[in-house]
């Protein structure tokens, strides 16, 4: 599980450079993609069903846009997608990992509504922690390097609490991406984000795509990152309602999901 | 990454937070110390009395800084969902519980390093001679003590009258501790100090049988 720092920071695109520079890699794809099943899965809280009979394959390398209003079910899937839940009934598997359960967690890296991060920590210490329980190699490198990428070098001794909305939001993700992940769970994560910023994580989730990560990012909001999607599923009651890619023109599908959930912001 | 590893990383997080708030080891202290104060003024505290009731009172201040300690153990991890962050590291979810059993043990030895010296000025009691057998039993409480009570911090952490439930769960589980703590300190107290064996292989052992509990069901307990 060690990787080298070097390669890493060879690799990070930092916040503010021109897009240009983040093209995806011509070397195509790095990483041995991961896919997940779910298998009639269905979650209940008590008398509320939150999900209800859901099957779903989301093929390694894909990246899917998970669309649906609020309460529809989107953050429970992603949620047994990173195993913090495990569903009521039905099954939830990872394809590709070909490790038992603890070291798959460390191929997936989730972006929550909370921020997953200490407050009374600085941006440099929460980093350097989670890279010593992702068993990374030079820790200080690789928390400095994902400072920089993430435009947070300047403040890294700063404690988390002082941070605005959208610079936890960067830090957020510079967190979820420090272990590279192979499988990378977005659940709204552009929300506080500036242009700037925005702009860095759409750069981002390109090379992530053209490296062969796959991405499931639940989304209502219409952002520049909906047009790197391949695939589009949208959720309503606990079902799923749509799902592009078993739709008889999965292109169209795509287009027409994408302005339906983007227009509600 | 082995579990120990991954524990001591997380001790040491925990002592970086700790002893930047404050927020733990101030009110335990603080309230410990109010306790002892207090109950030094509710009798005549010869050497004789003291012998008498002195162990008692000793646990149950340990007891009540613990339950105050133990509190937010779990609870303050639930902020920013910390708690599931740690969760989706690729270390062994014992590691977690561990790592938070060595800090809770830690910070119980601070308060009773401050409390035990005033005791022992307050009720009129030399423990000098006894020093190393009393660390051991408080060792072995104390240890009893914040692995039960991490385990059940972690189990009412989700609840909504968490400060309400932990003390619920905890007092029956720790009777048969305390009572063990509380006779083992009172025998290094006597005219003649010597430390019962009996109460001291049962404090060790409890202290086993609950860690190895807490290993086997840590997955259940760490769960939503």
């Amino acid at each position: 599980m060690r990787r080298s720092a070097t390669s890493f920071v060879a690799k990070q695109i930092a916040l503010g450079e021109p897009r240009a520079n983040s093209q995806p890699s011509e070397r195509g794809p790095a990483v041995n993609p991961i896919g997940i099943v779910f298998e009639s899965v269905e979650k209940r809280f008590g008398s509320l069903v939150a999900l209800r009979n859901v099957s779903l394959e989301i093929r390694g390398g894909e990246f899917v846009a998970l669309l649906g209003a609020n309460g529809a079910g989107k953050t429970t899937l992603l949620r047994m997608a990173a195993q913090l839940m495990k569903p009521t009934t039905g099954n939830v598997a990872l394809t590709g990992t070909g490790s038992k359960s603890e070291d798959a967690r460390g191929f997936i890296g989730f972006v929550g509504h909370s921020t997953f991060l200490y407050d009374e920590m600085s941006a440099e210490e929460n980093l350097h922690l989670f890279a010593q329980l992702y068993g990374l190699s030079d820790a200080s490198a690789r928390a400095a390097a994902a400072l920089t990428a993430c435009g947070l070098s300047s403040r890294a001794g700063s404690l988390v609490r002082t941070f605005s909305r959208g610079m936890r939001q960067r830090l957020a993700i510079a967190r979820a991406l420090l272990h590279e992940p192979r499988l990378l769970l977005l659940d709204e994560p552009a929300a506080g984000l500036d242009r700037q910023g925005l702009a860095w994580f759409g750069a981002t989730l390109e090379r992530l795509r053209a490296e062969g990560c796959t991405i499931v990012m639940s989304t209502h909001a219409r952002n520049e990152s909906l047009d790197l999607t391949t695939r589009a599923v949208s959720l309503a009651g606990g079902r799923i309602e749509r799902d592009s890619s078993t739709e008889g023109n999965p292109t169209k599908m795509l287009a027409e999901l994408r302005s339906a959930h983007g227009g509600e912001a | 990454m082995t579990t120990s590893r991954a524990a001591a990383i997380l001790l040491v997080k925990e002592l970086r937070l700790e002893f930047r708030t404050r927020e733990l080891l101030t009110t335990t202290v603080i309230f410990a110390l109010v306790v002892v104060v207090l109950f030094s003024f509710a009798f005549e505290p010869t050497a004789a009395e003291s012998r008498r009731y002195g162990p008692g009172l000793l646990w149950i201040a340990f007891l009540f800084a613990g339950s105050l300690m133990l509190n937010p153990s779990f609870a303050r991890e639930q902020s920013n969902e910390t708690l599931d962050a740690l969760r989706m590291t690729p270390i062994a979810p014992f590691a977690i519980l561990f790592g938070k059993m060595l800090a809770n043990f830690v910070f119980l030895a601070v308060a009773e390093a401050i409390l035990v010296p005033v005791f022992a000025v307050l009720y009129n009691v030399s423990f000098s001679a006894v020093a190393g057998r009393l660390i051991l039993v408080l060792g072995l409480g104390t240890l009893g003590l914040v692995i039960t009570g991490t385990v059940f911090s972690a189990i009412s952490a989700h609840a909504r009258m968490r400060e309400l439930l932990l003390p619920l769960l905890l007092l029956p589980i720790l009777t048969p501790l305390l009572i063990a703590s509380v006779e083992a300190t009172a025998s290094l107290l006597a005219d003649q100090p010597e430390l019962d064996g009996t109460w001291v292989a049962f404090l060790a052992g409890f202290d086993i049988v609950f860690l190895t509990a807490s290993w086997l069901m840590c997955d259940y307990l760490l769960e939503e």
